[in-house]
């Protein structure tokens, strides 16, 4: 039996199982006991030593020599590794050949300890390997670094930064100037134009574990990377070409990860000179970045500014949208987030168009950041739609109603899905929005002024692809096997949940297994990806297991099913049975113990998104819509509610209440998609009034890298939260209908936040993070 | 971090007696700054002297007011009935600052000597005329959103206590006990304990080499009794004051007998404003009075490319206090 299309699993027995039910995390009792291992743990790899690096003290520079004889005398020392004695990598990523050679897992077109020169402030230009932590950290004091030293630039504002057009973007298939009709003229005669500036501190992702790598070469051309990444198939093929090694002959292990955010999408800097240096020191070497480090070795979301040109006619219906954004890029790359892909597309407007800025710097480069691009893009739009729901006096979610978009404007494609209306109705609902003072800054709560705002939110739907493996015991038990990570969102819980379905048999029956590049390949968790991806090789490979086990019951003699066509038999809670006559049938333990099977493997490839939206897929939704393969834009949509306390004397802002409604196709945990929604909001109202890194205005290094000083939220900056999802069904976008709700949930949240405190106090705020000074600032101008 | 060796000290003597023999040794309390520091290489003692055991312990009335041993932890005298009972903007300062788990382990004489957080300071890769004299001051045409404005130099302008206890003692005439390394104590106001930076911001307090705070001694008064601790920041909760005020009024008839006032956050150390007491001493307790205090507050500062805020924020916030505590 061929199994000619990717079934619907939302249309088997959706009500019957654990999919969808609110599962508890299946890998909580690991961590809360320590068991859990982190990469930086695996502290029984024999020989482990250890090492740190010194790093430059100025962002711009040549080293000129290096003093080592003390730190080389300290005790325990066994090298320490710069440019001049580093073993050479069969390719780096500086020239345009390495960089396609390593592919999408290196997004870093610099390698420290490559060469002599100093792009950016603390960039390591030593690696100190040590027998003890402490040892190697004190003898990399004593290395003394001669640099020669040149005056950097900051940033764009700088006056020394040249800004410059990129072509293409380092990262992002997007074209950098996307353009629909004629925006300029459609604006210039809008009866209303709205031109606002707007701008984004630096932020960094601050997972709780900071980046680490343990490296263990068990033969001289075999290596073992414990690594702290989001995606092991990406680093093991991005390593095998650096190191000029077989794909197979490097594994990659990441069992456990502590948040990542995007900023472990990549492979850094530091993975492969740890992996340089066990070579080096023909020992395994471990090496975990500082928490001062990691804001300079993993990536940040970049300084920036966006200027929004809105054009509406007098009833506030758009007639035109123009996006600038200027940004601030390393020495090297071209990165930069595509804010204006959700301007384009998140409302009916026939007239766009988007510009993009670079200006290289003395700066670490820059990376993806939970939806980059739509949630700084999301700010400006939303704030811009809450400005015209002023200026024509509508109510903001009545302005986003007027402008509706019924299909894709930036492709003129219909949705697969999109269930926004429902979003606002049904946010609208919990918050009490329909009391809302549609008036400025009336409402007031002793000294504090109250306000409440509202935004949009939505987030593509990617495409991905992956392996996955089950083998199904004889005795009721299933190993199940992918690629993949957890980020500590719940992976492990919500596939085991699938195959707990997919097999008919109880989650506690079930090892999912993750995390090991020995395991079948599979998509990085970024993007949104994994859930749906990994959820739906799951299923297929269960699918695999299932027609191998048909085709054993209809050649066995003793099965009920002997002689039945395979296409008849149908396999409900793990009994294989005739679809027409479902008494006649067995247990698959019963068929496997008579066919003396201790176990059966079922292999499969699960594809999501619309790249792989098939002509069959869309069949199997709807009879009549056979032509629409490939046709789908594919997105989530949601809608976050606000309420803020501002004390206009102090500036500071509070968050008193939050209400977020998500349709994001098929929720697999309603317990881990809440959770995955309360931490993206709280991401983002932590972008929204308080999350910043300060850069020193001459000398180009941060000022606050700690978390003391870098602040994200504490518990009593977030009220109570309600999370609730809209139950929708998407047919187009894989066999299980999942959306994912990893970024969604940072999309709008600044612009609510935003909005909100504009109707407490009739100033609008444009620049993030929305700290006390500025809003003393706006307070001294008039409403 | 360097090779340090670890003594435990059970008295003062023998405490003092190991600095006198290692200049360059360090005291440990609880050790929430130092070891911070030492992590950051920007203190490399060889030697630490544990100095938890000494008996400088108790929370006791006496007849100069509430005795407090140097050696008692921030979460037990901030929670103290003594304290909040009599100074409650003390006790706030207390809980207000730093996090459950850093109130546990701090001493109340580590709190008094807690370093500041400017980013020059708390990172060698930059020139500090503090850290390293006469290396220079980034701060004044860089990154100073958080420095001080009240009491700086062309040399440093950092909070150099950025806490909030001293700032609570500093209103209410607070002493500090001393005993240094020959057995003697002195007795110093809080007020005249930490020195303004000049040009030599690196000596922050009057402190003698390896000399020990043994005690703090609050003075009771009615001022002390009213009082409120108000701190302004960028989050909720476990964040230094960007402006904080404590004040204490002593209102009879509406009309303000005696009245404290010091600033935290603005000042290049807790800035105890004699000038705002003498506007409101003797004047009705209004807002007007409350303003014009908070006026002659911040006659002084001197504001940078970054903090100009900080001269408003100050003021409406030791306006909001003096509101609150008058019940107005």
């Amino acid at each position: 039996m061929e199994l000619d299309i990717e079934p619907n699993f939302a249309d088997t027995n959706p009500k019957a199982g654990v999919v969808g039910q609110p599962l508890t995390r299946v890998d909580g009792r690991a961590k809360v006991t320590g068991a859990a291992k982190y990469s930086a743990e695996y502290n029984n790899v024999p020989g482990l030593v250890h090492g740190v690096f010194k790093t430059s003290d100025v962002a711009k520079g040549r080293i000129t020599g290096f003093d080592a004889s003390a730190a080389q005398r300290a005790p325990g020392v066994l090298a320490i590794l710069t440019h001049q004695n580093l073993p050479k990598l069969a390719i780096t990523p500086d020239t345009p050949e390495g960089k396609k050679a390593i592919g999408m897992g290196v997004q870093m077109g610099f390698l420290p300890l490559t060469s002599d020169q100093i792009y950016y402030a603390a960039q390591p230009v030593a690696l100190v390997v040590a027998d003890t932590l402490e040892r190697a950290q004190y003898a990399a004091t004593l290395l003394k670094v001669q640099v020669a030293t040149e005056v950097p630039t900051v940033s764009y504002q700088d006056p020394k930064a040249k800004l410059f057009d990129p072509t293409k973007l380092t990262v992002g298939k997007t074209e950098n100037q996307p353009k629909r009709g004629d925006a300029q003229t459609a604006f210039a005669s809008a009866p209303i134009q709205l031109t606002a500036t707007y701008h984004h501190a630096i932020t960094h992702h601050n997972p709780m574990e900071p980046g680490a790598t343990i490296a263990h070469w068990e033969a001289p051309d075999r290596v073992t990377v414990y690594d702290t990444t989001q995606g092991i198939t990406w680093t093991q093929k991005s390593l095998s070409a650096m190191l000029g090694l077989p794909v197979d002959q490097v594994r990659v292990v990441n069992k456990y990860l502590g948040g990542g955010f995007g900023c472990k999408g990549s492979t850094w800097p530091h993975t492969i000179l740890t992996i340089q240096a066990a070579k080096a020191v023909g020992r395994p070497v471990k090496l975990a970045l500082t928490r001062p480090q990691q804001f300079t070795s993993m990536g940040h979301r970049e300084d920036q500014e966006q200027t929004l040109r809105l054009g509406a006619t007098k009833e506030g219906k758009l007639l035109a949208l123009l996006h600038e954004k200027t940004s601030t890029t390393s020495a090297w790359d071209n990165y930069a987030e595509t804010n204006a892909k959700i301007v384009d597309l998140l409302y009916d407007c026939p007239h766009f168009e988007a510009q993009t800025q670079l200006a290289r710097a003395n700066v670490m480069t820059s990376t993806y950041m939970r939806a980059p691009g739509e949630a700084p893009g999301s700010f400006a739009i939303e704030c811009a739609m809450d400005d015209l729901a002023y200026r024509v006096g509508l109510d903001p979610i009545q302005i986003r109603l007027l402008n509706y978009a019924e299909k894709d404007p930036s492709t003129g494609k219909p949705w697969s899905s999109k269930s926004l209306k429902e979003c606002y109705a049904r946010g609208a609902e919990l918050f009490g929005w329909s009391k809302r003072n549609p008036k400025n800054g009336a409402t007031r709560a002793g000294k504090t002024l109250v306000g409440w705002g509202m935004a949009t939110a939505s987030y593509p739907v990617h495409s991905g692809q992956g392996n996955a493996r089950v083998r199904l015991y004889a005795d009721g038990h299933a190993v199940v096997q992918a690629g993949a990570t957890d980020l500590g969102t719940g992976t492990y819980t919500v596939i085991t949940q699938v195959a707990a379905d997919s097999l008919g048999i109880t989650p506690d029956k079930i090892r999912f297994e993750l995390g090991d590049s020995a395991l079948p390949s599979t998509i990085v968790s970024g993007g949104s990806m994994a859930a749906g991806t990994v959820s739906s090789s799951v299923y297929l490979a269960a699918q695999d297991v299932w027609q191998k086990l048909t085709k054993v019951a209809v050649l066995d003699k003793k099965s009920p099913l002997y002689q039945a066509k395979p296409a008849d038999v149908e396999v409900v809670k793990g009994r294989l049975q005739l679809k027409a006559n479902p008494s006649k049938g067995e247990e698959f333990a019963a068929l496997m113990q008579r066919a003396s099977m201790g176990d059966v493997e079922g292999i499969a490839t699960g594809r999501y998104g619309a790249g792989y939206e098939s002509a069959q897929a869309a069949l199997n939704a709807s009879k009549t819509k056979k032509d629409d393969a490939g046709e789908h834009s594919m997105h989530s949509f949601g809608a976050h509610f606000c309420e803020v306390h501002v004390d206009p004397e102090l500036g500071t802002v509070r968050v008193t209440r939050w209400v977020s409604v998500v349709a994001g196709g098929r929720i697999l945990n309603p317990k881990t998609a809440r959770s995955q929604i309360m931490g993206g909001s709280i991401f983002g109202i932590g972008a929204a009034l308080m999350e910043g890194t300060n850069r020193d205005p001459n000398l180009a290094r941060y000022t606050n890298a700690s978390l003391a000083d870098y602040h994200v939220c504490v518990n009593l900056d977030i009220p109570d939260m309600t999370v609730e999802f809209i139950d929708e069904h998407d047919p187009y976008i894989n066999a299980m209908g999942v959306k994912g709700i990893g970024e969604i949930s940072i999309v709008g949240t600044s612009a609510a936040v935003g909005n909100a405190i504009f109707h407490a106090t009739g100033r609008r705020l444009r620049a993030l993070p929305i700290t006390p000074d500025k809003v003393l600032d706006a307070m001294r101008q008039p409403a | 971090m360097n090779d340090f060796s670890y003594t435990q000290a059970a008295t003062a003597k023998e405490a003092t007696g190991i600095l006198k023999d290692q200049p360059t040794a360090a005291y440990i309390a609880g050790g929430t700054t130092l070891l911070d520091m030492m992590k950051a290489n920007l203190l490399e003692p060889p030697q630490l002297v544990d100095i938890n055991s000494l008996p400088f312990k108790g929370i006791e009335q006496t007849k100069d007011g509430l005795r407090i041993g140097a050696m008692e932890r921030m979460s037990a005298v901030g929670e103290h009935p003594l304290l909040v009972q009599q100074f409650p903007a003390v006790s706030q300062s207390l809980l207000l600052a730093a996090s459950p788990q850093l109130r546990n382990m701090a001493s109340i004489g580590g709190n008094i000597l807690q370093r500041t957080r400017c980013g020059y300071f708390r990172d060698a890769a930059f020139p500090c005329n503090k850290r390293v004299p006469g290396s220079g001051c980034p701060a004044i045409a860089g990154d100073n959103h958080n420095l001080a404005i009240l009491g700086v130099s062309e040399s440093c302008i950092a909070n150099s206590y950025p806490g909030d206890l001293s700032v609570a003692l500093a209103a209410f005439d607070a002493v500090l006990t001393l005993e240094n390394q020959k057995g003697k104590q002195r007795r110093v106001p809080i007020t005249e304990f930490y020195l303004l930076p000049g040009k030599t911001p690196q000596k922050e307090t009057v402190l003698e080499p390896g000399e020990l705070i043994v005690a703090v001694t609050i003075p009771t008064a009615t001022h002390a009794q009213r009082s409120t601790y108000l701190k302004v920041r960028e989050r909720s909760s476990y964040a230094y004051a960007l402006a904080s005020a404590a004040v204490g009024l002593d209102v009879q008839g509406g009309t303000i007998r005696s009245a404290r006032v010091a600033l935290g956050g603005v000042g290049a150390q807790p800035w105890r404003s004699r000038e705002a007491e003498k506007v409101l001493t003797g004047q009705p307790a209004t807002e007007a009075t409350f303003r014009a205090a908070a006026t002659a507050a911040l006659r002084e500062a001197q504001p940078r490319s970054e903090n100009g805020y900080k001269v408003e924020l100050a003021q409406n916030t030791l306006v909001r206090a003096l509101q609150q505590v008058a019940g107005a």
